[in-house]
């Protein structure tokens, strides 16, 4: 598999929210509003090329039998310091994105690529796999991010778009969240086949 | 790919030592890089919420001149006085309710020296986005439950479901009346204090 087609591959072909159905909990969690899921898609997106670069670089020091507790702290490391960054730099957004961005560690996409790719591959492919997955995770929540805005409250990126009282609710609320991503899959699958 | 180290104790031990130790050094380091401007970034949430609730200026450090009190129920109120040239021209309360919809709501409400609320500011809450949430604006002076230029007195504000004269948000009257509950305690602390340490406060002057 060439560069391209590895950073192409998240995006599209093996995106990990409508293929691969990875990270499902901060999607559905966050994307009440599209800066929140576009915050939360770079961030996971930051985590991902740095774990990917730095466990591919590690991979054949580290004992098959303690790979996963290996990759998990450094996987930890980068979430706290994307953490503090945010806390320190962009303080409303991590109010708003609150208990999901310590939650990345557990985000299945960034392990799944460690143990998938990253271990296997050399440190270049490694970090073009972890930027596509991470633009694909990226777009996926701002795309229903902005479905869950514009429907719910009648915004979009915060610009008004038309009255807020047209809004649905729902869309705002957890079982919109549903709907919209159902949706989505829905549609990406009929555009893949 | 070459060849993986073996998974023997020794190897495995010195491996994960080695790994934790240099992740933890790289988050400690971060760490240090970071503390001042989150440090910095709270007192500045903290200072806006206090220059947006106290109207006109003010050229003393309110966060120096803090005091707290404690609530019956076991919180804590904290009291911002502003003064310029050494005239008190009103407090922020930092202020809070049990009863909002999604658990605690904190608030920064400003009082002028008569009473009267001047403005307020919503730091923190859990209420259902779209409803409850409206509390941002809802109270203020070009929302429906304006709030502000009232003075809750001692019987406290209340919403008109209750009694009251201020109009609940639409569909989500327990999240205004957590907020009048939490504006009310405010008033309530405020006008304990500035007759119990009227009088302290005399004497360090």
């Amino acid at each position: 598999m060439n560069n391209f087609k590895v950073l192409t591959n998240g995006i599209f072909r093996e995106n990990p929210t409508f293929a691969l159905l990875l990270g499902m909990c901060p999607t559905l969690g966050v994307t009440t509003s599209a800066i929140n899921g576009m915050g939360m898609g770079l961030a996971t997106a930051f985590v991902l090329i740095m774990s990917n670069l730095v466990i591919s670089l590690v991979a054949n020091i580290i004992p098959d039998k303690i790979r996963i507790p290996s990759f998990i702290v450094i996987i930890a490391a980068f979430v706290t310091v994307v953490d503090m960054c945010m806390a320190a730099y962009l303080p409303s957004l991590h109010e708003s994105l609150g208990l999901f961005i310590p939650l990345i560690v557990v985000n299945c996409i960034v392990l799944g690529r460690a143990e998938a790719f990253a271990s296997k591959n050399k440190a270049l492919p490694s970090m073009l796999d972890g930027l596509g997955m991470g633009l694909g995770f990226t777009l996926s929540l701002t795309l229903l991010g902005t479905i869950r805005e514009l429907l719910g409250s009648g915004k979009a990126f915060n610009f008004p778009v038309f009255n807020e009282n047209w809004g649905m609710l729902i869309f705002v609320l957890a079982p919109g969240a549903f709907i919209a991503l159902g949706y989505l899959i829905a549609i990406v699958n009929r555009i893949r086949k | 790919m070459g060849k993986k180290l073996e998974s023997n104790f020794m190897n495995m031990v010195i491996v994960l030592f080695a790994v934790t130790l240099i992740a933890s050094a790289a988050v400690g380091y971060v760490y240090t890089l970071t503390a001042g401007p989150i440090e910095a970034a709270k007192q500045a949430k903290q200072t806006n919420a206090i220059r947006q609730v106290i109207p006109g200026e003010f050229d003393n450090d309110p966060g120096a001149d803090i005091w707290k009190m404690k609530t019956p129920d076991g919180g804590e109120l904290e009291f911002y006085p502003a003064k310029k040239n050494g005239e008190a021209v009103g407090t922020a309360v930092k202020t809070y309710t049990n009863n909002g919809f999604g658990g605690t709501v904190w608030l920064m409400v400003g009082f002028n020296p008569d009473g009267t609320i001047s403005n307020y500011s919503v730091l923190e809450h859990k209420e259902t986005p779209g409803l409850g949430s409206k509390m941002d604006f809802w109270f203020t002076r070009n929302g429906k439950g304006n709030v502000i230029g009232k003075k809750p007195g001692t019987h406290g504000l209340k919403v008109t479901k209750d009694g009251g004269d201020v109009d609940a948000i639409t569909a989500a009257t327990i999240s205004s009346r957590a907020f009048l509950d939490a504006v009310n305690r405010a008033a309530a602390g405020l006008a304990g204090t500035a007759d119990a340490t009227s009088g302290a406060t005399h004497q360090n002057q």
